[in-house]
């Protein structure tokens, strides 16, 4: 193992860089801003490979442990450490972070180095999120996202992003404030701790755990997010600008989804298995309700934010069915949806920045423009239905293998996806690449530059590689994610 | 039976004694220097500051921070009260800076601004190491007086004029009450002094039905001072009608010297009626959270939204003080007034910073006080922006701030208290609360200036001014990454009771 603190550089070296890029001053710099942003966010990547290849893929336990007491008054520590669950996502983060930068590269003209900056702060703050293992440090790392994100929505986003900005502010920090209350009624209970493991061993009454479930409920459930909350994410989506986007859908939602891994389930198992049949009938809202909505939309980013709350949907599931596949299929879910999301919005961002226009009426025709486009949004729109061979099939296939061996009928509504998610994808996909030439502006449109086909092309790998082998990503979560189950299965009083 | 005369011991109230000597010296001074040297006079009061806190500090370290009285008990010097004092000095000195520029631009930077300021300190210390309602009275009314003149500084403005009056009548009515509650207290315990008056309650000498009656319009007195609802009508005005030096000073220190007010009354003085008063702060938090948070919303000029904002700040510092004392039970109490002192502390911090930012944004001839006027600060001046951009979280509580550890603190004590429903409500309020913080980021940075109103063409502010603002906004942001010396500050302060 490396006695670098790994952890503390794969949050601190982004957020370094920010203040760099900031420094950097007005637009005037603007392409010094870029290259230092890059530069920030390749060295925020290559720092987090150790954790992957310094991985010890048997063990359940904390692994690159850094603990520091931070607040003595309240006996805080700054305590990072990942296990199998948590380690993906740093990973998964700090590699968008860099798509998300030359994703932004000619795109943002305006106000340069506060973009890069934000996204910078974003990236380190998130793996702030999934490292952090003292409950206050993970509070104030939650919603310290809240502010860079607030500013990207509302600095650089389209016409209503001023009320999409503040929705989405004040839902999550609704969510939060409540498991802020929650926090602290368990930091009194357990005589003083934050530790995260302390509270994994806590005894709790029944009743105290489902109100405690609920304040979590609270904010996972917004920032997941389910239905019936999730009416934020839409509008911010729509209104962000596409790196705002990528990163909300390829990493944000994933911050509530593992708030349940780390709060709710381990801290919480009795309220967590009898509220299971709550938080299985939530998610297959999502799955299908949603999957109805998103049929409809008339606007691309819009389809996209519902298709991702559906998938969304697929996750919560999993995890509440309690059994290894659906666990498992839904961390994979996850990192694959990190994956096509990202991917979905950078070609409606791709088509935007030409067209200026979300509209799936604006188009048609455009396979006869960009024929290299249209190849790799085929890629990414297959995999958003979850086709065999694309990352989108495994995880999603292991949660219907595993919800079937709860119940037939949860397994079936599940399964529904698939045909819902074809059904929005590729009618959508139809609408706007094939067919003749809509108009005038299709007809002008001129196929992807060297920098998009870098970027989709990674993502594109990333996508088959997963669905082709996944076994390097399942193999890190087994034990961690076994250790999860046998504690859920215990009782607490 | 008369008691000896003896001679008290001047040494540990020395503070005060240097701080009269010295505010008297700029009165006089002044007299003698001309309007363009009256930057002479501005670093005198700069001086004197200074030295006062020197003096503190001189007595903290002489007495080793341990409990001792003078003038026949009715002064006591205590670590709180050296802690207090010293971050009021502070804070007026930080005020001085800001408001320089301004008042000189108005014409009112004169000795009297600068006298009064100190005179105002001096009540403050007074309040502060009060250990007797006379000598609480003694310092309430020298910093009221002060306040009351500097808001009708400005003579030619009818709106600071009636700032003024409205002040000095609801203060004055305040003040009756507070002595009416005071004498009923004398009368059912036969003291004056605080301690005096603990023991006679803890020892059941004193008729509850009389004493209860005379907390009542204790409370209320207290509460106008503090401004929490009911009582808080003079607030919004007051700080809209004085000239925004002014109201930062009004808006800053004195919460200080309010919350000494509180810990020396409620804390030293009747912990024995805990449960009555609790009850009543209770009322006053929850009500001051609620309409300060909402009214707020409704406010379009920044003076005023500011005003409401106190007056919800004021509300959860309530809350650190009635989760003190859980059913007889003290075990909580030094977590939840040191909470409560955390958060006086932290929001004078904020309030500076966000008058500031108004001074900082106004010049001659132009009054930075309207929404519209912080629109697109971003593109004027990006780090101008960035610090209010800080503030202004900090005010909501988003971390990493320190204004979220001043809620952090006051919650996690409410909720050791076991008021869990009160934690809940504080929770919503404070969300609501968001709101218009974030609408004022939401200006700065989301839209684009107004053409009409051009604000902060040039930032007017001298050099000193634009450091110390910057020292202020990232002092926040700094407690909110570490805020361990601060808590445990608040908590040696409270635990020296």
């Amino acid at each position: 193992m490396s006695s670098y603190p790994l952890l503390s550089l794969s949050i601190w070296t982004p957020i370094v860089a920010g203040l760099l890029v900031l420094a950097t001053g007005d637009d005037r710099q603007a392409l010094l801003a870029r290259r230092l942003a890059l530069l920030g966010a390749l060295l925020g990547f290559v720092v987090t490979l150790p954790l992957y290849t310094g991985f010890d893929r048997a063990s359940a336990a904390m692994q690159f442990v850094e603990q520091a007491l931070w607040i003595p008054h309240f006996n805080v520590y700054y305590h990072l450490g990942v296990d199998g669950i948590a380690m993906p996502f740093i990973l998964l983060n700090s590699f968008i972070t860099v798509i998300v930068v030359l994703a932004g590269w000619t795109v943002i003209e305006n106000r340069v180095a506060l973009y890069f900056a934000a996204f910078l702060f974003l990236s380190g703050i998130m793996n702030g999120v999934f490292a952090a293992q003292d409950s206050l440090l993970f509070y104030v790392f939650f919603e310290a996202t809240l502010i860079p994100m607030f500013i990207i929505v509302g600095v650089w986003g389209g016409p209503n992003r001023v009320y999409a900005a503040l929705k989405f502010f004040l839902y999550t920090l609704m969510g939060s404030l409540f498991m802020l209350v929650a926090l602290l009624y368990l930091y009194d209970h357990s005589g003083g701790s934050f530790a995260m493991a302390d509270w994994k061993a806590l005894p709790l009454g029944l009743e105290a755990q489902q109100w405690l479930f609920f304040a979590f409920l609270a904010a996972f459930a917004v920032k997941v997010p389910m239905w019936p909350v999730h009416t934020w994410l839409p509008d911010a989506h729509v209104e962000a600008p596409t790196g705002g986007s990528v990163v909300l859908a390829a990493i944000m939602l994933k911050l509530g989804a593992y708030g349940f891994l780390r709060f709710s389930l381990p801290v919480l198992p009795d309220a967590s298995r009898n509220l299971a049949w709550l938080m299985i009938a939530l998610s297959l809202v999502a799955v299908v309700y949603i999957g109805f909505v998103a049929l409809v939309q008339l606007d691309m980013k819009k389809l996209i934010a519902y298709s991702s709350i559906s998938h969304m949907g697929f996750v919560t599931l999993g995890f509440f069915i309690f059994n290894a596949y659906g666990v498992e299929g839904a961390l994979i879910q996850m990192i694959s949806h990190g994956f096509i999301s990202a991917a979905m919005f950078l070609c409606v961002g791709v088509m935007y920045d030409r067209m200026h226009s979300r509209m799936i009426a604006d188009y048609g025709g455009v396979v006869h423009r960009m024929p290299k486009f249209a190849a790799f949004m085929m890629l990414f729109s297959m995999a958003n239905c979850g086709l065999p061979a694309t990352s989108g099939f495994v995880g999603e296939f292991m949660v219907i293998m595993g919800a079937m061996q709860v119940s037939f009928w949860i397994a079936f509504l599940a399964a529904s996806t698939l045909i819902l998610g074809a059904a929005y994808t590729l009618w959508m996909y139809k609408r706007v690449i094939f067919g003749p030439i809509a108009n005038d502006h299709v007809a002008a449109l001129t196929d992807v530059n060297a920098r998009e086909i870098v970027i989709l092309s990674v993502l594109a790998l990333a996508v088959l590689v997963l669905g082709v082998y996944p076994l390097p990503l399942s193999e890190i979560m087994h034990a961690s994610v076994n250790e999860l189950l046998r504690h859920v299965a215990l009782s607490k009083f | 039976m008369s008691k000896a005369f003896v001679f008290p011991d001047f040494y540990i109230a020395q503070p005060e004694l240097i701080l009269l000597g010295l505010a008297c010296a700029v009165m006089l001074f002044d007299l003698y220097v001309r309007d363009a040297r009256r930057s002479l006079t501005y670093a005198l009061a700069q001086f004197a500051l200074l030295g006062s806190a020197l003096s503190v500090l001189n007595v903290l370290t002489g007495t080793m921070g341990d409990l001792a009285y003078t003038f026949n008990g009715l002064y006591v010097a205590d670590v709180m009260g050296h802690i207090l004092k010293l971050f009021a000095c502070v804070t007026l000195s930080v005020v001085l800076i800001y408001s320089r520029t301004y008042l000189a631009d108005r014409g009112l930077l004169k000795g009297e601004f600068l006298s009064l300021l100190l005179f105002a300190l001096l009540g403050m210390f007074i309040l502060i190491s009060a250990n007797s309602f006379l000598t609480i009275y003694l310092g309430l009314e020298l910093l009221s007086l002060s306040l009351y003149a500097m808001v009708a500084l400005n003579r030619d403005s009818a709106l600071s004029t009636e700032a003024a009056m409205k002040y000095f009548v609801l203060g004055a009515l305040a003040s009756g009450l507070l002595l009416y509650g005071m004498s009923m207290i004398y009368g059912a315990t036969g003291s004056l002094m605080l301690t005096e008056i603990s023991r006679a309650l803890s020892q059941g000498a004193a008729d509850r039905t009389v004493v209860v009656f005379g907390l009542v319009f204790l409370v209320s007195g207290l509460a106008f001072k503090l401004g929490v609802v009911p009582f808080h009508m003079w607030i919004p005005d007051v700080y809209h009608g004085a000239p925004t030096a002014v109201t930062l000073v009004i808006g800053s220190a004195p919460k200080l010297a309010a919350f000494a007010m509180a810990m020396r009354l409620l804390v030293n003085g009747l912990l024995e009626l805990a449960v009555d008063w609790q009850q009543m702060l209770i009322i006053l938090a929850v009500l001051s959270m609620a309409i300060g948070n909402i009214a707020a919303i409704a406010q379009t000029n920044l003076k005023r939204m500011f005003a409401y904002s106190t007056i919800s700040h004021m509300g959860f510092m309530l809350l650190g003080l009635l989760t003190g004392v859980v059913q007889g039970n003290w075990l909580n109490a030094a977590d939840a007034y040191s909470a409560a002192m955390f958060y006086a502390i932290v929001y004078v911090f904020m309030s500076l910073g966000a008058f500031g930012t108004l001074l900082y944004l106004s010049r001659a001839g132009f009054e930075c006080e309207h929404l519209d006027d912080l629109r697109g600060l971003n593109r004027k001046s990006p780090w101008t922006a960035f610090i209010a951009m800080l503030l202004m979280f900090s005010m909501a509580g988003v971390p990493p701030t320190a204004g979220f550890y001043a809620k952090f603190l006051v919650l996690s004590s409410t909720v050791a208290a076991g008021q869990l429903w009160l934690a809940v409500l504080a929770v919503i309020f404070s969300l609501i609360g968001a709101f218009y913080y974030l609408r004022i980021v939401k200006l700065m940075y989301f839209d684009e200036p107004l053409s009409g109103r051009d604000v902060a063409v040039s930032i007017s502010g001298n050099s000193d001014m634009r450091l110390m603002y910057s020292v202020n906004g990232l002092a926040l942001l700094a407690l909110g990454l570490l805020p361990q010396p601060l808590m445990a500050l608040c908590f040696i302060a409270i635990k020296s009771l």
